[in-house]
């Protein structure tokens, strides 16, 4: 997957959740990245360098990873 | 059944809760208060003669042929102007009045022509009736007189002519272009003997006029004055079948006429719910392509896009793809396989072709074109309320006060519901238009809009949080509605939010380049006008922020408590006939139907145990994600059933290097459409005349579409889908669609109440139709929101990546025009391109005076994207920066020019923002002159070249 791509998605995301305050935002784009990205995505972003994501998506991101690791 | 006239009452029913009883010929007759004497009798089983009136026209009282005789009454007062009384006597047959009727019809028919054998009208011809029905024989004056026998014939439109030699000027005409469409196109001209209905200005003619050819006057005309061309060529029609239209989510019903298996006309069924017998171009006339020579009806298959097809039989086409598919599976995992539903077929083959791919391939990787438009309808609506569909049914707008409209452009995307508006808007509700152009609805005859907040394109959530601001700042919110039916800490973050200064309409004024003031009285009108109805289209949801912009949308509507009964909510114009059911139907990836996530593992076991499979419960790609799978080589084989995503998905270069990428596309279609380039099966498909299911529309109907001919490639769309299902092991075996309708029902819970008996007994239902519902749901959160409380959700703007600069300085936004549909693989095929043969570009004439452009040069069109030519519209209905064009057309294909942006939470491509540049040009751009020669290159069939079909 082009990981330009899912690293914009993940940050538009972010920026859209923004307003709800930071650890809700962090929690609303977990969640939203968990129900609607297809596993292939999840690998891509969970692969990637996390600096290159907003703070709101890198700590989605590492917490959706955290969780499928521990599965 | 066979050909009769639908019943005409001659007058509009009464809605009236009081009764009257009245006698008419000796019988008691009870009916409403307000009901015409005329319509009384008709709906006692008696007919009033009549010609100047019928049911879907105001009483007009003119052709002097249904006069009555009422005790105690002086004269012989007209039928259709005298409404009933209590204890009123009426007698409408006796000597008199048979004397009167027949000097009326004796001067009607000196001056008609006496070809009544040879008119297209014979049999079928109220003014022939009626002549019958007073006993005229002969006609004392003679027809030596001065007459309006021989004049000229208008036949400029494409679909009916008129000859003013057989107008008994009744104003039918007239009337139903003024009361029913809206358009006030026609005129009675001159006056007196020299009377003659006229099409726009003197010198117009039908075509060259303001007639938008809805049809409603050829349908009005009691005579063969106004005569579809099919049926002068035809003949009469021979037996009528109720159907659903194929074209927009308005979902108007009509009556299939035919002869034998060849289709006469498509006449608006009166019965109809969402359309009460109106009709547009499209639905009304625009059916041709069912049997254009482009159509495909013999499988065809090819190794490489760059061989020639191969006709073969449907074994071997069938046989071809499940090889292709199961060894793509076997090397790659089921993974790399998925589809695509259609939005313009039927739920019962949306439902099967989601199935094939979940349960057939193994994999989630469905998705449907509502991803390109209404996808955060869903989101938006589903996050908010809890449902993911409109709240309302057409009707409702009868009731609504002020009509915020944002986002679209219902007289031409969904016309015959843009009628009903405008019935509304003429009868005194107010209308604020939120577009960045001048759409019809700002301003046209008798409309003329309250506020028109001509946007910045891509600025819809910074709009809607500035009318918000006004709403709560000055203390407009309806706290009652919210504290009960919504959660009210949720609401006072939003309004704290809202409040915020940065969010008042003259701070973002620099955003939205709306006067704040027109922001403040706009917002004060919808909050205090009474019924508050917000409806919206594609101008809302393609964009970088479509999700957001819908859930302000609710915001705003839950804010001014208006939700959860008539004349209010939030309404969603569907694009396609039946986006709404392909969404119902689990043809997103994450869900299934009924809009449950795949991860629920209760809800897997139930689809699960009744398909006897298992299924994958991550969620599958959608069409963006696909695409570019396939580009990584990931996701290699696609079944894409009736929709063209090389012409309709945005930026076109990368959809044709993902379709080249995959191993195997079948393609299942109508057409060798855009799509087709790139394809290596072909399965021809069926049209909407050709199948039985149901169609659900943007009010949530469900309706049935019923077979009216044989499919000509042989099968039903849903039943190809079972032979690709079946070869690759499935073993399913319906043999018709309603065993599939019964699937969804048992296994859907807000269709549980569906069955195909009541969709074809004509019950009109409307989803949820379950215990709690057992009728449908015309209105939705009467009581309560189906997520319990109502969720205020913050709705920060987010700008756009999409930025204009030296390179691109205009912003394109593109829509659809009346007279064509989507990528106009159907219209196109029609008359309808007499209107419309070309996108052009529409440019403010300052932008277009700045770059030497006139209206008919050639522009090149840019963005970072690609780039196109087209011809160039100067006109004042763009904004200066802003210039617009539809995508109706392959050769100027708009979506090579549309980027890869989308909406946050759905991907909804973002069609309506692109930064371009407009620069003269000499004629068609490199790419255009390449994909030429691509198309004559992919549509060659072995053993007989094929034209290209455009």
């Amino acid at each position: 997957m082009d990981i330009a791509k899912l690293r914009r998605m993940a940050d538009q995301i972010a920026a859209n959740f923004e307003a709800s305050g930071h650890e809700a935002a962090v929690a609303s784009t977990a969640e939203h990245i968990w129900k609607f990205w297809d596993p292939r995505m999840k690998a891509g972003i969970y692969a990637d360098d996390p600096a290159q994501l907003s703070p709101i998506a890198r700590e989605a991101i590492a917490r959706l990873k955290a969780d499928a690791e521990a599965a | 059944m066979g050909y009769e006239r639908q019943k005409d009452f001659g007058t509009p029913e009464s809605t009236s809760d009081q009764q009257v009883t009245l006698t008419i010929d000796g019988r008691k007759v009870t009916v409403p208060a307000g009901t015409t004497v005329m319509r009384a009798a008709s709906e006692s089983g008696g007919s009033i003669p009549k010609l100047c009136a019928t049911d879907n026209l105001k009483q007009f009282g003119s052709c002097r042929l249904c006069l009555v005789e009422i005790e105690g009454a002086r004269g012989t007062p007209a039928s259709c102007t005298t409404p009933v009384a209590d204890g009123m006597v009426v007698r409408t047959e006796t000597p008199r009045l048979q004397k009167l009727r027949k000097g009326v019809m004796e001067l009607y028919i000196s001056d008609h022509p006496l070809d009544c054998l040879t008119c297209s009208a014979n049999n079928d011809c109220e003014l022939q009736d009626q002549a019958a029905n007073v006993g005229l024989r002969d006609v004392r004056y003679g027809y030596d007189g001065a007459n309006h026998m021989g004049q000229d014939v208008d036949v400029s439109n494409p679909y009916f002519d008129f000859a003013a030699d057989k107008c008994i000027v009744c104003s039918r005409c007239v009337r139903a272009c003024d009361e029913v469409q809206g358009t006030f196109a026609l005129t009675v001209d001159s006056r007196g003997f020299a009377s003659k209905i006229s099409a726009g200005q003197r010198g117009d003619d039908f075509l060259s006029s303001e007639c938008v050819s809805c049809g409603a006057c050829v349908q009005a005309c009691p005579t063969s004055a106004l005569m579809e061309k099919s049926v002068k060529e035809l003949g009469k029609p021979e037996r009528a079948v109720v159907t659903t239209c194929a074209y927009c989510g308005v979902g108007c019903a009509f009556r299939a006429e035919m002869k034998g298996e060849q289709l006469v006309r498509m006449v608006p069924w009166k019965d109809g719910k969402a359309n009460h017998g109106h009709s547009c171009v499209k639905g009304r006339f625009a059916w041709g392509y069912a049997n254009h020579a482009d159509r495909i009806t013999r499988p065809m298959i090819r190794e490489k896009i760059t061989d020639p097809w191969r006709e073969v039989s449907w074994d071997e086409a069938i046989s071809y793809a499940a090889g292709k598919i199961q060894d793509i599976k076997a090397r790659h995992g089921a993974r790399a396989l998925g589809g695509i539903t259609s939005s313009r077929c039927t739920n019962e083959e949306t439902f099967l072709v989601q199935k094939l791919v979940r349960a057939g391939f193994g994999a989630n990787n469905v998705d449907t074109c509502a991803r390109v438009c209404h996808s955060p309808t869903g989101y938006g609506l589903s996050t908010t309320f809890g449902t993911s569909a409109g709240t309302q049914d057409f009707d409702s707008v009868e009731d609504s006060d002020v009509i915020i409209l944002i986002g679209a452009n219902p007289t031409d995307a969904h016309p015959v519901f843009g009628s009903r508006m405008k019935q509304r808007l003429r009868e005194g509700a107010k209308i604020i238009v939120i577009d960045p152009r001048r759409i019809d609805l700002v301003r046209s005859p008798h409309i003329n809009a309250a506020h028109h907040l001509a946007l910045q394109p891509g600025t819809n959530v910074a709009i809607l949080t500035a009318l918000a601001h006004v709403i709560v700042t000055e203390g407009l919110a309806d706290e009652a509605f919210i504290k009960e039916r919504c959660d009210w800490d949720e609401y006072q973050d939003w309004a704290r939010f809202v409040a915020q200064e940065k969010h008042s309409p003259e701070f973002l004024e620099a955003v939205t380049r709306v006067p704040a003031q027109t922001v403040r009285e706009a917002a004060r009108l919808f909050a205090t006008g009474g019924n508050g109805a917000i409806y919206y289209g594609l101008g809302v949801t393609e964009h970088a922020q479509g999700s957001s912009t819908v859930m302000a949308i609710a915001n705003l509507a839950m804010a001014t408590g208006n939700i959860g009964r008539r004349g209010v909510g939030v309404n969603p114009l569907r694009g396609q006939n039946n986006v709404q059911g392909a969404c119902d139907m689990g043809s997103f990836p994450h869900e299934l139907s009924g809009y449950r996530h795949i991860s629920g593992g209760e809800v897997r076991k139930l689809f699960e145990d009744d398909w006897g499979v298992s299924l994958d419960p991550e969620p599958g790609l959608r069409i963006p994600n696909m695409l570019d799978a396939a580009l990584d080589g990931s996701f290699r084989a696609i079944y894409i059933q009736g929709e063209d995503i090389l012409q309709s998905d945005p930026d076109t270069h990368h959809v044709a290097a993902g379709l080249a990428a995959m191993e195997c596309v079948i393609v299942h279609d109508l057409f060798l459409n855009e799509t087709a380039n790139y394809a290596h099966v072909f399965l021809p498909g069926s049209t909407f005349l050709e199948k039985a299911g149901t169609f659900t529309n943007a009010e949530r109907r469900i309706q049935p579409v019923r077979k009216v001919m044989e499919p000509a490639n042989g099968y039903q769309d849903w039943e190809v889908t079972q032979l690709l299902a079946n070869a690759i092991g499935c073993g399913w075996n319906y043999t018709h669609a309603s065993e599939i309708l019964a699937e969804i029902s048992r296994l859907t819970p807000t269709f549980a109440g569906v069955t195909w008996e009541r969709v074809i007994n004509g019950e009109q239902l409307q989803w949820p139709v379950n215990e709690k519902a057992p009728q449908g749901s015309p209105i939705m959160h009467v009581d309560g929101f189906v997520r319990g409380k109502g969720k205020f959700v913050v709705t920060e703007y987010v700008p756009t990546d999409e930025k204009t600069g030296p390179r691109f300085p205009l912003l394109l936004t593109t829509g659809r025009i009346l007279s064509q549909y989507n990528v106009g693989a159907q219209t196109r095929r029609t008359g309808n391109v007499m209107w419309h043969d070309q996108d052009v570009l529409e440019i403010h004439p300052t932008d277009a005076e700045n770059r030497g452009l006139k209206t008919g040069d050639y522009a090149r069109l840019a963005s970072r994207a690609g780039e196109t030519t087209l011809r160039v519209l100067v006109t004042d209905r763009v904004a200066p920066g802003v210039v617009y064009t539809t995508f109706h057309h392959p050769d100027t294909q708009a979506n090579v020019v549309t980027t890869d942006n989308s909406d946050w939470a759905t991907n909804c491509p973002e069609y309506k923002v692109t930064a371009v540049q407009v620069t003269p040009s000499n004629g068609p751009s490199e790419w255009q002159e390449e994909y030429a020669d691509l198309t004559a290159m992919a549509r060659r069939i072995s053993g007989g070249e094929m034209e290209p079909a455009e």
